[in-house]
C-alpha cells in the first residue's frame, strides 16, 4: 500500500515539474506583459500579474504606431493567420493529389518518384532558399501572400502520410467505385476525401502550427512593414524599441509574444479529439 | 438479361504465373452458374475478368455478343457483390445504392423510387438512413447486393458472398439469393469454394482446378457422373471413398482385397476406385470388410469411419473408408461391419490423369 502510494507521489511529481517547466516560461510572460514598462525595468520577470492588461494589449493591437512604426498588431495576427491556414490547405492539397497519383495510378516511375519526393524531407526550405527566393523574386512576387506560401506547400510528409493512410483503404472499395461507373476524379471525391476526413483534419492542424511558426521565408520574403507576421514582429520589435532613447516597451514584446502563441495553442485545444482520431485510428 | 460467352480465356500475370489456362464457356440468358474449386484454383480471376477489373491476356468474353475485353468494368452493365461487401462506409445505405445511379446521370425521383423498391425487395428499407457501421453482417450482405440490384445490371458477379457470415445466417442468405435470382431472372455468376453452396444455388456448376474448367454441367450430373476424379472428390459431402487399386484381367486388387465385377480395364497402371460413402449398404456377402474406427452421429444419419479388412498396409488416408448410414446403425468401436455396393455406381479413374475410365 506504502509502495503504491510512493509510486503515485513520484509519479504525480514528475508530471507537475512537467507541466510548470513547459508552462511556466508562458505564464512569466504573459505576468510580465500586464506591468508597466518601469516595473519590468526596476524589477525584472514578473511572476503576478500587473494592472496594464488592457492598456497594453490595445496598444499593441489596435493603436497606430502602438508597437511598430506602422502596421497594427491586428495586421501581424491577419497576416500569421493567412499563411499559416494557406499552407496548411495548400500543403493537404499538394500531398494529397500527389499521394492519389502515387497510390492508385500505375505508371512507370511512380516507385522511384515516390522516394525522390520522399527524398526531399532532407533539403528543407532552408537548404533551398537563395534558389526559391531568386524563382519568387524573378516572378516578382516578392512581399505577397501568394509568394509567402507556394513555395512552402510541396510537402514529403504530407505525401507520406496520405500514401500510407490510402495503401490501407481496400481495393474492393475502388473496384466497387470503378463498377458504379465513378470516374478517377469521383473515387477521389466522392469516396477518398470523405474517408480521409479525420487524416485531413489532423494534417491541416500540424501544417496550421508549422505554417504560422514559419520564420525564415517570411523574414526573407517581406520587406514592408504591413506583411510582416506576428513571428516576424516579435523579432523586429526589440529594433524598434530599443530605438530613440525612451524606456523600451518590453511589456509590448511579450504581449506579443503571447498572442503569437495564443492562436496555435486554440486550434490544437479545440480540435485535439480529431487530431488524435486522424493518427490513432481510421475508419474503413 | 444476356448470354456470356467465354472463348480460350486466358490469364497470365506479369511475374509470369497462369492464373487462367484457357476457358470456354457458354452462359445463357438468365443461367445462374457457380464457380467452384479450391482457393487458388483460377476461380475468382475469372469473375474478375468477366467484371473488368483484371485485364484479359488472350482470348475473348462477350456479354450479348459484344465483345467487352477492352471496355471499362463500368460499361460492361454488370454487378459485382464483394466478399467482403465493399459498401463506402461514409454513406448511408441509400447513398450506397444511388451511388452508381448518381454516376450515370439517373434524375433524382427516378433513382429514389429505384432504391426503394430494391430495398424492399431485400427487407432493408427501414436501414436506408443508416450507414453500414451501424449494420449487422447479414444485413450489409444485403446492401451489398441491393448496390447491384437497383443498377438493373444485364449479369450479376458474386465473389464469395457469404463467407463472411456466420453458418446459420450463410444457409438463409443463400436460400435468399437463390429466390432472388430466380424472381429478377438475370444472369449471375457466382464463385465459391463451398460445395453446399455450389451444389444448391446453380442450375450448372464449373468445377475449376488450376487454371482450367474440369467438368460443367448441372449439379446432380457432376454428382452422379463426374469426369474426373478431382470433381468426384470435390463434390459431394461427405467426400467420396477413394481406394488406390490395380487391375489383374478380373478383379480390382489393392494387397490382400480382391474385388471383383470389373472388365475392361487397363492392367499395370494405377488406378482408383471410387465409392460415394451412400452407395455403400450394409450386406452379408458384400465385398469388403470394415473394421469401425470413429461413428459420427450427425442425427438423422451416422458416419461410420474405419479401415477395409486387406488395405492394411496403405497409408492411413488411403485406407479410410466412409459409410453413410442411418441413425438406427451404431456398431461398436473395433468392431466389424460387412458392407457391399452395386458395381453400377462404383466409379474407376486412371490415377496419373485423373481421367474416369469407368
Amino acid at each position: 500500500m506504502s509502495n503504491w502510494n510512493w509510486r503515485l507521489i513520484t509519479t504525480h511529481a514528475i508530471l507537475i515539474i512537467g507541466v510548470l517547466f513547459m508552462s511556466l516560461p508562458v505564464w512569466v510572460a504573459f505576468a510580465t506583459s500586464t506591468h508597466a514598462p518601469e516595473t519590468i525595468l526596476r524589477d525584472g520577470l514578473q511572476i503576478w500579474p500587473g494592472g496594464h492588461f488592457f492598456e497594453t494589449y490595445r496598444e499593441v493591437l489596435i493603436v497606430d504606431g502602438g508597437v511598430m512604426k506602422s502596421v497594427l498588431g491586428t495586421t501581424m495576427l491577419k497576416n500569421s493567420m493567412i499563411l499559416g491556414i494557406g499552407f496548411a490547405i495548400g500543403k493537404v492539397i499538394v500531398s494529397m493529389l500527389a499521394a492519389y497519383a502515387i497510390v492508385y495510378f500505375r505508371f512507370r516511375l511512380a516507385v522511384p518518384l515516390f522516394w525522390i519526393i520522399f527524398m526531399t524531407l532532407l533539403l528543407p526550405l532552408e537548404v533551398r532558399i537563395i534558389p526559391s527566393y531568386e524563382v519568387v523574386a524573378g516572378l516578382g512576387l516578392l512581399d505577397t501572400h501568394f509568394g509567402l506560401i507556394v513555395p512552402l506547400i510541396a510537402s514529403a510528409t504530407g505525401t507520406f502520410f496520405f500514401r500510407q493512410f490510402f495503401r490501407s483503404v481496400p481495393d474492393e472499395l475502388l473496384e466497387a467505385a470503378r463498377l458504379d461507373g465513378a470516374t478517377a476524379w469521383g473515387f477521389f471525391v466522392d469516396i477518398l476525401i470523405p474517408l480521409s476526413k479525420t487524416m485531413i483534419a489532423a494534417i491541416l492542424i500540424i501544417m496550421f502550427v508549422v505554417g504560422w511558426n514559419q520564420y525564415l521565408w517570411p523574414l526573407i520574403m517581406t520587406t514592408k512593414e504591413e506583411n510582416y507576421t506576428l513571428v516576424i514582429g516579435i523579432k523586429q520589435i526589440y529594433q524598434i524599441l530599443a530605438e530613440g532613447g525612451e524606456l523600451p516597451q518590453y511589456q509590448k514584446a511579450f504581449a506579443l509574444t503571447i498572442l503569437a502563441t495564443f492562436p496555435p495553442v486554440l486550434v490544437v485545444l479545440v480540435f485535439q479529439n480529431w487530431f488524435v482520431k486522424g493518427l490513432v485510428e481510421s475508419e474503413k | 438479361m444476356a448470354n456470356v460467352q467465354l472463348n480460350g480465356v486466358r490469364k497470365t500475370y506479369p511475374n509470369g504465373a497462369i492464373a487462367v489456362r484457357g476457358v470456354d464457356m457458354t452462359i445463357d440468358d438468365g443461367e445462374f452458374i457457380v464457380f467452384v474449386g479450391p482457393s487458388g484454383c483460377g476461380k475468382s480471376t475469372l469473375l474478375r475478368m468477366i467484371a473488368g477489373l483484371e485485364k484479359i491476356t488472350e482470348g475473348d468474353i462477350k456479354i450479348d455478343d459484344r465483345q467487352i475485353n477492352d471496355v471499362s468494368p463500368a460499361d460492361r452493365d454488370v454487378a459485382m457483390v464483394f466478399q467482403n461487401y465493399a459498401l463506402y462506409p461514409h454513406m448511408t445505405v441509400r447513398g450506397n445504392m444511388s451511388y452508381g445511379l448518381k454516376n450515370r446521370g439517373m434524375p433524382k425521383a427516378e433513382i429514389t423510387k429505384k432504391v426503394e423498391e430494391a430495398a424492399s425487395l431485400l427487407r432493408i428499407g427501414d436501414f436506408l438512413d443508416r450507414q453500414p457501421n451501424q449494420l449487422s453482417g447479414g444485413q450489409r450482405q444485403r446492401v451489398a447486393m441491393g448496390r447491384a440490384i437497383v443498377r438493373e445490371p444485364k449479369v450479376f458477379l458474386f465473389d464469395e458472398p457469404l463467407s463472411n457470415l456466420d453458418a446459420k445466417l450463410r444457409v438463409q442468405m443463400r436460400i435468399e439469393i437463390k429466390r432472388l435470382q430466380r424472381r429478377l431472372n438475370v444472369t449471375s455468376i457466382y464463385v465459391t469454394h463451398d460445395q453446399t453452396e455450389a451444389m444448391t444455388l446453380a442450375d450448372r456448376l464449373a468445377v475449376i482446378n488450376d487454371g482450367k474448367i474440369e467438368q460443367m454441367g448441372s449439379p446432380i450430373e457432376l454428382y452422379k457422373n463426374p469426369a474426373t476424379l478431382f470433381v468426384a472428390s470435390f463434390i459431394g459431402s461427405p467426400q467420396v471413398n477413394r481406394l488406390p487399386v490395380t487391375f489383374d484381367g478380373q478383379n480390382l486388387v489393392n494387397g490382400d482385397l480382391v474385388i471383383p465385377g470389373f472388365t475392361g480395364l487397363p492392367q499395370k497402371t494405377r488406378l482408383v476406385l471410387g465409392i460415394r460413402p451412400d452407395d455403400l449398404h450394409q450386406s452379408g456377402d458384400g465385398q469388403f470388410t470394415l473394421r469401425v474406427d470413429i461413428v459420427e452421429q450427425h442425427g438423422a444419419d451416422n458416419l461410420i469411419y474405419g479401415a477395409l479388412r486387406g488395405t492394411e498396409e496403405n497409408d492411413a488416408d488411403d485406407a479410410e473408408f466412409c459409410f453413410k448410414t442411418d441413425h438406427s446403425l451404431l456398431p461398436a468401436l473395433e468392431t466389424t461391419l460387412q458392407l457391399g455396393f452395386d458395381t453400377e455406381r462404383a466409379m474407376v479413374f486412371e490415377q496419373e490423369s485423373g481421367q474416369r475410365l469407368l
